[in-house]
């Protein structure tokens, strides 16, 4: 039976270096090829040699799919394709094949020029691997090869994010990568048209989580980082250079300008503005509000919000300061952070998602005292607030984008195993649809039961469409015809093609049935006795008296004679074809039994 | 329906409208009949020995006589020029179908018609002519407004509300998309290298495939190039929208319009460019950005003047998807993909709504404006054509090939202002046209009659003509034509259930066969095959039955059978079936092969056996499948 096989190679039970791999229908697909920001050692990227052990990966897999330009999704790519090997296409969006590099570039300097790691890729290698990347539009759908094809949708996620169906003939798979089903301030929702696969791969990031409406958080947010700043603190928002800075700028900056507040608003990195720059380019994959205003207003150009410089950390008086990276792991969200921590008016905000063993992770599950590099002790004395502003979907958006796509099946990934497991039931109670949740290195095996696509020739379905123009589901009409299989073509023809194709003549089976009736009338009163008989039982069928006193049941001929011996006898001569069988064996059947008394 | 363009010719039987009082246009004079009747004064005025008609401009609609456009279900878009008409379809015909076409089609489509919108609703003309298209009155009208073809069916323009409601209409789609319609047909766009999200059409099924090219170009320009490789394999290649100049080259073209414009200038002339605000502008502007500080003409300002202006220069940046390979390398660095960003950075172009306000303050001579209508009868170019035109050291350079330069210029004869045709018009040409057929091979080419013959003007050029074999199919304006191709095959699909219960023989090598008895679905055109539904089971109860309760439901038709049956072996299956009295007998054409006792007998010929017996239902059965073991089933 045809299966589809799923094994992640990360974000299996896990969030961090997605990377899946699914065979379908023959083909061998990976979706995503992520780091992971937890580990600094061999675990930071997906173990590729589960692939393949000595061969070589560009003649295994197909095709590689990224599905937007967050470094858990496409941070191992480089070293995939160039220190691995790796040749075949790899697919993204126009912005996410715009920015990845970037932050590929980024993510190598912070490695190896600041933490000094050696065999890690190089800046050529990032080039190099780019040059493999095919871009694609959303909806657009890319032959592959002469089977497999892949579609991507909107995700809403960032900037560029794409959800991707990868199909082979009927049989298909979906996969989400991350998304987000209610639009923010500078993206739309993710969206997907019923496509009916047999299996949706979605993530579950928030899989127990349901958010209160955006306009909460939001107020929530500028109320606290108001408060903050009035009473001269300062606020740092570690954030990933796009995405959720471009949305939390938006936000700030309405703010600023309707409140008329001074306090100045920094963004780290050179980064700043080449990212809003992206967004002003790209802006067609933006929400409608921003596209359709761009012109009169250009909402990525700030007015209040300024390029950091280093020097102004320890500026004094208020101020808000948007720094990379977003988990505080590293480089300036970091350094700022150790400057800033032990004050108490101050106030770090993380907007997203942090990973475990980032210092993120560790203030926010509590910690309040952090041992550092060099086993320096850090006392965390700011405040510490949590706001979901990452924009993945919410288990409400979860199973309106299961509901919107209608799988067969569903798989998650990119989510934690207890929170995973929690909503695999509620996907299977509401949907009853199987679901799984592999952790990594874990093959889920599903049958697929796809029907067969055959080529009927359009006069046999014009034969049938019309003889059954008046849908009776009581009475199903029963099609006839002859399933021609050569080499690999599938044709449904009418039987008489059949034969003709094959140079074969018909043979004709043909019965004929005496059947005797005691009736001493004159023949053609007997005959009459039979048609008047045989109309008012066979009422669905044509019953015809000709003139040469013979009586046609459709294509059935009976003709009567008198007995040679016994005039009081007529013989019924009952023939048909061996076509009609049912009809005439039921005839013979019938007439056997005799006319009924009074038909006159 | 295949695009939905606007025929804009009929504005030039219209006088201009200025936008500031023009004492020569209100002085023409009206127009006289020879007999020296004056009643068309009011409606026609007389310019050069030309007459133009004196009311708001009016445009030539498709044709929408010929047929219901109610039953129109799907229109598909090319190019931005090609909707110009849609508000006319989408309002006032019935039609309540859907329209497909591209985002930058959309946008640009909707710049294109709010300019034309705008220009015209600006300048209010209280007088309204219609006098003159009585048909008894046109045919006394010299030509060219004497031949003018179904002046009655002239409109007015359309309003922006209209315009709003027409585009609220259309479906955003993308290259390589496949749209089902109505599960009977895919549609598919691709690009077609001549503008911004320009696309040819694949309109397919799984057995046939017409293709719709329409405006396409081979030429490198701005917009993703053509999409060749889709268009093979097409029984139908539809072909319109060829270049209008085809013994222009566009590369010579922006040569000449460059070294004009550069000598005008440097004499202190002015230069004036009537374009669309979309299109060959982004061309013209990257080569005077590459030209002018070679040319010398740093310190000259370029103006470019129209309601859409700057939303077309935005536009022309956000559209990275949708450019050529040069300019999407360009936005991934991030960098606007247009060097005209660059040229207002710097201040060299400036651009207005509208001569009025700003502009008249920043107005410097001598410049360079460009501007629409290419027309020249309505938009700000006729208040510059009536500026400069006086002066022989202004040149006016006509770049848009879509009106004949010398009748958009009648109206304002005498002109001292020196004038230059360089028509840029990137779309196809026939030396292309034949390439691309033989790289695409389709089984047949359609395409407009005139396409066919060489220009009347140039009746020895049969190279400006399409050549291919078969010849192509032409049809003409209201004409039907039938399409050479059968349909045979549809696709259906068997369910799995179904194919597991089939049984497949192999009648010859390589051949196997499956009789296929099975309940047909067919919804929104797809048709699937289900394994017919178990028979019901009898009612258990003893209730004597009626007669009619036993009719066969529906009517299985049992296979056809081939085959033949010998009778040697046939006997001996009978004998071995207990049957000892067989007797055969030769006839002319076979056998006849007796069972005495029971009073049966059964002929047998090359492709017919016939059992002939008494009506014992029991022995015909036996002797039935007996018989059957010697044949295949179909």
């Amino acid at each position: 039976m045809p299966e589809i096989k799923v094994t992640p190679l990360g974000a299996g039970q896990d969030v961090g270096r997605s990377c899946i791999l699914v065979s379908i229908a023959g083909k061998n697909v990976m979706l995503d090829c992520g780091m992971h920001m937890g580990y600094n050692d061999d675990r930071r990227f997906p173990d590729f040699s589960y692939i393949t052990q000595n061969g070589r990966l560009t003649d295994f897999l197909d095709c590689v799919i990224i599905s937007h330009f967050h470094l858990d999704h496409c941070g191992a790519l480089p070293y995939f394709s160039e220190m691995v090997g790796y040749d075949g296409p790899i697919y993204m969006t126009h912005p996410t094949k715009a920015i990845c590099p970037i932050l590929l570039e980024d993510y190598r300097k912070i490695t190896v020029d600041k933490k000094g790691e050696t065999n890690f890729f190089t800046s050529q290698m990032i080039k190099d691997c780019m040059k493999k990347v095919v871009a694609v539009h959303l909806h657009q759908t890319v032959q592959v090869d002469e089977e497999l094809e892949i579609k991507a949708y909107y995700a809403g996620h960032v900037l560029g994010a794409a959800m991707f169906q990868i199909k082979v003939g009927c049989e298909s798979v979906v996969y989400t990568g991350d998304y987000n089903m209610t639009p923010d301030r500078h993206l739309g929702a993710a969206w997907i048209d019923k496509c009916r696969p047999d299996l949706l791969i979605t993530e579950s990031t928030y899989a127990t989580t349901i958010r209160d409406s955006k306009r909460c958080r939001e107020r929530d947010f500028l109320k606290k980082v108001h408060e903050t700043v009035e009473r001269g603190g300062k606020v740092l928002i570690p954030v990933f250079a796009l995405g959720r800075a471009q949305e939390l700028c938006i936000l700030l900056e309405t703010f600023w300008e309707r409140m008329n507040l001074k306090a100045p608003i920094y963004f780290s990195t050179g980064l700043t503005e080449k990212a809003n720059h992206y967004y002003k380019l790209f802006i067609t994959w933006t929400n409608q509000k921003i596209r359709k205003t761009f012109v009169q207003r250009n909402m990525f150009e700030f007015k209040h919000i300024k390029a950091f410089d280093r020097a102004f950390a320890d500026n004094p008086g208020p101020m808000v300061v948007f720094a990379t990276p977003g988990m505080l792991h590293a480089g300036q969200s970091l350094q700022i952070f150790r400057k800033w921590a032990g004050n108490e008016k101050n106030m770090v905000i993380m907007p997203g998602y942090c990973v475990q063993g980032t210092v993120g992770h560790k203030i926010l599950s509590g910690q309040r005292k952090l041992e550092m590099e060099g086993r320096q002790i850090l006392e965390v004395k700011m405040q510490v607030e949590y706001m979901s502003f990452s924009a993945h979907a919410d288990a409400k958006g979860i199973m309106q984008l299961i509901r919107q796509a209608e799988p067969r099946n569903v798989l998650l990934v990119h989510g934690e195993a207890k929170k995973m497991e929690f909503l695999k039931q509620k996907i299977e109670q509401e949907f009853h649809v199987n679901c799984y949740m592999p952790a990594n290195g874990e093959t889920t095996t599903i049958f697929t039961n796809p029907s067969i696509p055959v080529d009927i020739s359009l006069g046999l379905l014009k034969r049938e469409t019309a003889t059954g123009l008046l849908p009776d589901s009581k009475k199903p009409k029963l099609m006839h015809g002859t399933l021609m299989m050569k080499d690999n073509s599938f044709r449904l023809v009418s039987p008489e093609q059949a034969l003709k194709e094959l140079g074969l003549t018909e043979h004709q089976l043909r019965f004929t049935c005496r059947v005797h009736i005691q009736d001493p009338r004159k023949e053609h009163e007997t005959v009459l006795r039979v048609y008047n008989h045989l109309k008012g039982v066979l009422k669905d069928y044509s019953v015809q008296h000709l003139p040469d006193g013979s009586i046609t049941v459709e294509s059935i001929l009976i003709q009567a004679t008198a007995h040679s011996e016994d005039q009081g006898t007529k013989v019924l001569l009952v023939s048909w074809t061996y076509q009609d069988e049912e009809l005439g064996s039921f005839l013979t059947s019938l007439l056997k039994k005799g006319l009924p008394q009074s038909t006159a | 329906m295949l695009d939905c363009g606007l025929d804009m010719t009929s504005t030039l039987n219209f006088l201009p409208l200025p936008l500031v009082q023009s004492p020569r246009l209100s002085k023409l004079p009206g127009w006289v009949l020879k007999d020296g009747s004056t009643f068309l004064d009011k409606e026609l005025k007389e310019c050069s020995g030309h007459v133009f008609v004196d009311s708001v401009p009016e445009f030539c609609l498709p044709e929408t006589e010929l047929l219901d456009l109610s039953t129109v279900d799907v229109i598909l878009i090319s190019n931005y020029h090609c909707m110009m008409a849609l508000p006319y379809i989408t309002e006032y015909t019935g039609f309540a179908g859907t329209v497909y076409a591209t985002e930058p089609t959309v946008q640009i489509g909707r710049l294109l018609m709010e300019e034309l919108v705008n220009s015209i609703e600006r300048v209010p003309k209280a007088q309204s002519a219609s006098m003159w298209k009585n048909k008894e009155v046109q045919r006394l009208l010299p030509a060219p407004l004497k031949d003018a073809v179904e002046v009655s069916m002239w409109r007015k323009c359309y309003t922006m509300p209209e315009v709003n409601a027409a585009l609220s209409k259309i479906q955003l789609v993308g290259y390589s998309q496949k749209i089902e319609l109505f599960g009977a047909v895919q549609v598919t766009p691709l690009s077609s290298g001549y503008a911004l999200g320009s696309s040819n059409w694949i309109i397919q099924s799984h057995y046939e495939k017409v293709s719709y090219v329409s405006g396409s170009s081979l030429l490198t320009t701005h917009p993703q190039p053509m999409d060749q490789a889709s268009l093979k394999n097409s029984d139908v290649l539809i072909l319109t929208g060829l270049t209008q100049i085809p013994t222009a080259n566009p590369d010579g073209m922006v040569g000449e319009f460059c070294s004009n414009l550069a000598m005008t200038v440097r004499n202190g002339g002015n230069v004036l460019v009537p374009c669309y605000p979309s299109g060959v502008i982004y061309d013209l502007l990257e080569c005077l950005y590459q030209y002018i500080d070679s040319a010398g003409l740093s310190n000259v300002p370029f103006y470019f003047i129209s309601p859409v202006a700057n939303s077309s220069l935005e536009f022309s940046q956000i559209f990275a998807e949708w450019l050529c390979h040069n300019k999407q390398t360009k936005v991934y660095l991030p960098e606007p993909p247009f060097p005209h960003a660059e040229l207002i950075q710097t201040n060299k172009l400036k651009h207005y709504p509208s001569i009025h306000g700003d502009f008249s303050n920043d107005f410097k001579q001598p410049c360079v404006v460009f501007t629409g209508h290419p027309s020249l009868r309505f938009g700000d170019v006729v208040h510059f054509m009536e500026l400069w035109g006086k002066s022989s050291l202004n040149t006016v350079i006509f770049t848009e090939p879509d009106f004949s330069y010398l009748d958009a210029l009648a109206p304002y004869q005498p002109l001292a202002m020196k004038c230059v045709y360089c028509p840029i018009d990137t779309r196809l040409n026939f030396i292309q046209v034949s390439k691309l057929l033989k790289e695409v091979q389709p089984l047949h080419v359609v395409c407009p009659e005139q396409y066919t013959q060489p220009p009347p003007t140039q009746a020895h050029r049969t190279d400006l003509m399409i050549d291919c074999q078969p010849p192509p199919m032409s049809y003409r304006r209201a004409e039907v034509l039938t399409l050479p191709y059968k349909r045979r095959y549809e696709k259906i699909e068997i369910m799995p259930e179904l194919a597991d219960s089939l049984v497949p023989l192999e009648i010859k090598p390589g051949i196997s066969l499956a009789t296929v008895s099975a309940v047909l679905h067919t919804k929104d055109n797809k048709h699937v095959l289900q394994l017919p539904p178990k028979p019901p089971q009898p009612p258990a109860s003893k209730k004597r039955k009626r007669v009619s309760d036993d009719v066969p439901e529906c009517k299985p038709l049992k296979p056809l059978l081939s085959g033949s049956i010998p009778v040697d072996q046939f006997v001996q299956t009978l004998e071995k079936h207990g049957f000892s009295d067989v007797k055969v007998e030769d006839t002319a054409k076979g056998h006849i092969v007796l069972l005495q006792e029971a009073e049966t007998l059964i002929q047998i010929e090359e492709d017919s056996t016939h059992i002939i017996c008494d009506n014992d239902e029991p022995l015909r059965v036996k002797l039935r499948d007996l018989v059957l073991k010697f044949l295949q089933k179909f």
